[in-house]
């Protein structure tokens, strides 16, 4: 029997896989200690593989609780995740909210699938970016991640506990039915070696102030029920000392120093992969399991002489500058994503658009690569 | 009052609130328990008893409107036994969070729940409560409840709370509050309490001993076995998910392009491990390999369909446009198909010799299938059917590949496969 938690041999390692495996495995290495599960497709592999693998695996009622619990865990010092799709997400939110005003850290794995409501269960989607860009009242953001392939829910699931934890945030893993249920041909030789999270308490004299920042901008932790400090945690608007401090100065700097930190760190939880080809004037931009498809069109369409780039964005909130600054050297920029509306076109650009924009959109099956390559060719 | 659990600052409620008496006991009970502050985590809901926090000088923990308990659950299955987790909830919180109390009692976390029962949500302006008992007034009753209130200690009670005690709040019950704390798991204490504000005024001429037993809400104590309190514990080092073993690459694929392979059967039949075990042994042939289970949500009726899309090179958009093969092995799979199969243009389709006959432009062969494979055996014997005729990979890939895994002693194919099918003779 192979040795527990050990990557496997750098040889090849081929296997038949999906990406939930991975994610939860690497979430595991990662540091994240306890799984709190409420079942819902397209989630519920990542919540088998939870109950497998995960040090603590405890089920959950119902979607608030299990947020709320997440968040007891983290105020006690552990690394809680959960799996979710947008029903029970959507339960979740108000909790999401609270956890980020506290600054308590957890991951939040969103499996994407066709709504509205309820919708249809077992088909994918791309429809709650929109969502994660507005979850927070005040539009405040939450760190999002989104892997495009399985590589990728290896290395962000991993990003995303260390995000969590250097942030004192909540962190969204954004994924989709494709990813967390196709199985794929994958070489767990190529894989990379991970870290856990590593975890740095408050060591400082008395008094300890929860939301304190130190330079980057994030409190130093300290668990609830710890011997040395008095640990205070709210939802309330509050200053330093982490009680109600209703619109004081001190409390509203607090507030903003929320946005501060999540932008102010960016750049460590900034991933994207940027494919420029000298002389395109389109770029095409794909996230999720599109990302895939937009991959192969921007091959054959090479293959055919035709130039273009592709940019692939997989942190998703707060949205990384460089994007929009890659974006304005094209003169047409495609992106495809498996919505009907074009979140992340609206995200990127608003209401207004741009000249040259065109949405690649369908709903009730994946964007194809015949969608992209249309899309480039129509001038 | 400030002692070691209160600041000296005065308390933040309106004049004669029974809140004020709870903290007031609540601080005399840790006294006399004997706990340092830094040993007890309070954690308060929204409402005005939730105010409290800044006053304590424990850990205190302020989150949601109804969610207090859940939260504290967290925190008190998180931390060592040797820690005290007090909750403080209004009426109204205790109901929208009804839940929460159930599921506190009844996985028995270690917490001493104080609901400040005033009959009334206070914070928000004296509405009635789902705990309100009949005939109580409010500014936005002012004709009294019309329904009885919830009996929130019977309703822990019932879901195995070690101990559940309504007290009326007045003079010195620190000792009931002590009692609770001192009980190994969920304990709930419910202090039938007067807003100053909005109750009486209402009520002027009740008192709480007469609303209590005009609503006839019990005060005697509740207790159910003392068990366990829950805590998490951790199951030690787990095996890793990627333990799983490698599939080598030992057969050649006779495959030279990306083909889509559709596999239509029913539930029980076997449709998915077969699909899994066909993509091994593409995956042992060199060829990269996705595989889709597509089923309804009861899973063990109807159709279960894969898709499948084998190719030499690796494979990225994982979806079957239009397919190149289709294996039918029962009725459910043909309907589901169906329309699909209607509108191929081209490519291969081999079903079971019992199906109707579809209307098609792409090649039909007609096979035995279902009666020597068995219903079990069906689609993996159509698959291998098209995996020999196409010159996918070598059959003995997949005779290989389902002696391994979930298949392995339970289904071999190889006899069926040693004798020539009819499309080869
Ligand atoms: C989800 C949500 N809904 C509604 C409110 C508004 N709200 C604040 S306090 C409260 C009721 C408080 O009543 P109770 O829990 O009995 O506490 P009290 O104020 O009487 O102490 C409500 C409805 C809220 N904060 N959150
Ligand atoms: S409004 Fe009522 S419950 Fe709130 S503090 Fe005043 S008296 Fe107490």
């Amino acid at each position: 029997m192979r040795r527990p938690n050990r990557t496997p041999e750098r040889a090849e390692h081929r296997c038949l896989i999906d990406g939930s495996r991975l994610i939860v495995e690497s979430l595991a290495r990662s540091g994240a200690d306890v799984f709190v599960g409420y079942p819902i497709t397209p989630a519920n592999l990542i919540y088998a593989y939870g109950f497998k693998r995960v040090p603590v695996a405890i089920a959950a009622p119902d979607e608030i609780t299990a947020l709320q619990w997440m968040a007891g865990f983290s105020a006690c010092g552990r690394i809680p995740i959960t799996a979710t799709s947008f029903p029970g997400f959507a339960l979740m939110i108000e909790s999401i909210g609270m956890a980020h005003m506290m600054e308590l850290p957890m991951v939040v794995i969103l499996a994407q699938r066709l709504g509205p409501a309820t919708g249809s269960a077992t088909a994918g989607a791309q429809g709650d970016l929109l969502l994660l860009h507005g979850m927070i009242s005040g539009g405040y953001a939450v760190p999002v991640l989104c892997p495009a392939d399985f590589t990728d829910c290896w290395e962000l699931s991993s990003l995303a506990v260390h995000t969590a934890v250097r942030l004192r945030s909540p962190v969204v893993l954004l994924t989709s039915r494709e990813t967390v249920m196709t199985q794929r041909d994958f070489d767990l030789g190529r894989l990379p070696d991970l870290t856990a999270a590593e975890r740095v308490l408050y060591s400082g004299p008395d008094p300890y102030e929860p939301y304190t920042p130190e330079e980057n901008l994030v409190p130093a932790f300290l668990p609830v029920g710890n011997d040395r400090h008095q640990v205070r945690l709210t939802a309330s608007t509050h200053g330093r000392r982490g009680v109600h401090e209703s619109v004081a100065a001190e409390a509203l700097a607090n507030t903003a120093r929320l946005q501060g930190k999540v932008i102010a760190n960016l750049p460590e939880f900034t991933k994207f992969e940027l494919d420029e080809q000298d002389g395109s004037e389109t770029i095409v931009v794909a996230w999720d399991v599109t990302a895939l498809a937009a991959r192969q069109a921007v091959a054959r369409l090479r293959s055919r002489g035709r130039r273009v780039s592709l940019l692939v964005p997989k942190t998703l909130s707060p949205i990384p500058p460089i994007y929009t600054e890659v974006l304005a050297r094209y003169a047409r920029v495609v992106i495809a994503e498996e919505n009907l509306t074009g979140q992340l076109r609206l995200i990127l650009f608003g209401c207004a658009g741009r000249p040259g924009l065109v949405g690649v959109n369908a709903i009730g099956r994946m964007v194809s690569p015949g969608d992209i390559i249309t899309a480039v060719k129509e001038q | 009052m400030s002692g070691r659990f209160l600041t000296d600052s005065p308390l933040p409620f309106c004049g004669g609130c029974g809140h004020g008496l709870v903290v007031r006991n609540t601080a005399k009970a840790l006294e006399r328990l004997g706990v340092s502050p830094l040993d007890v985590v309070l954690v308060t809901d929204i409402g005005c008893h939730g105010i409290i926090d800044g006053h304590f000088l424990t850990h205190t923990v302020h989150g949601l409107h109804g969610r207090a308990v859940a939260l504290a659950a967290g925190i008190a299955a998180g931390l060592p036994e040797t820690k005290t987790v007090l909750v403080y909830v209004g009426d109204g919180g205790a109901v929208i969070g009804l839940q929460h109390l159930v599921e506190a009692a009844h996985h028995n976390f270690d917490m001493t729940v104080i609901v400040h029962s005033n009959m009334l949500y206070g914070m928000t302006g004296g509405q009635p409560s789902g705990a309100t008992p009949c005939g109580y007034r409010t500014p936005s009753c002012p004709a009294g409840k019309a329904e009885p209130g919830y009996d929130l200690c019977q309703r822990v009670h019932s879901a195995g709370a070690a101990s559940a005690r309504r007290v009326i709040g007045k003079g010195d019950f620190s000792d009931v509050i002590v009692e609770a704390m001192t009980t190994p798991g969920f304990a709930m204490v419910e202090v039938m309490e007067h807003c100053s504000s909005y109750g009486v005024k209402h009520n002027p001429e009740r008192s709480l001993e007469a609303i209590v037993r005009d609503a006839e809400l019990s005060m005697e104590p509740l207790r159910n076995p003392v068990t366990k309190p829950f805590r998490i514990e951790s199951r030690g080092e787990a095996l890793s998910l990627l333990a799983i073993d490698p599939i080598d690459r030992r057969f050649r694929a006779g495959l030279d392009r990306r083909i889509s392979i559709l596999l239509g059967g029913s539930a029980g039949e076997g449709v998915q491990v077969a699909a899994e075990t066909f993509a091994r042994a593409a995956i042992a042939a060199g060829l990269s390999a996705t595989k889709k289970g597509i089923y309804p949500v009861t899973v063990g009726v109807g159709y279960s369909v894969a898709e499948i899309i084998l190719s030499p090179e690796p494979i990225l958009y994982a979806a079957a446009i239009t397919p190149d093969l289709v294996a039918l092995t029962s009725l459910d799979g043909f309907k589901y198909y169906q329309r699909v199969i209607t509108e191929m243009r081209s490519g291969h389709i081999l079903m079971d010799e019992e199906l109707p006959g579809p209307v098609t432009n792409a090649t039909v062969t007609r096979a035995d299938i279902r009666r020597p494979a068995g219903k079990r055996g069906a689609a993996l014997y159509a698959l291998a059917l098209l995996a020999r005729q196409h010159r996918l990979f070598p059959t003995a890939a997949l005779v290989e590949e389902s002696a391994r895994g979930r298949l392995a002693g339970k289904l071999d194919i190889s006899h069926l496969l040693s004798q020539p099918d009819k499309e080869d003779a």
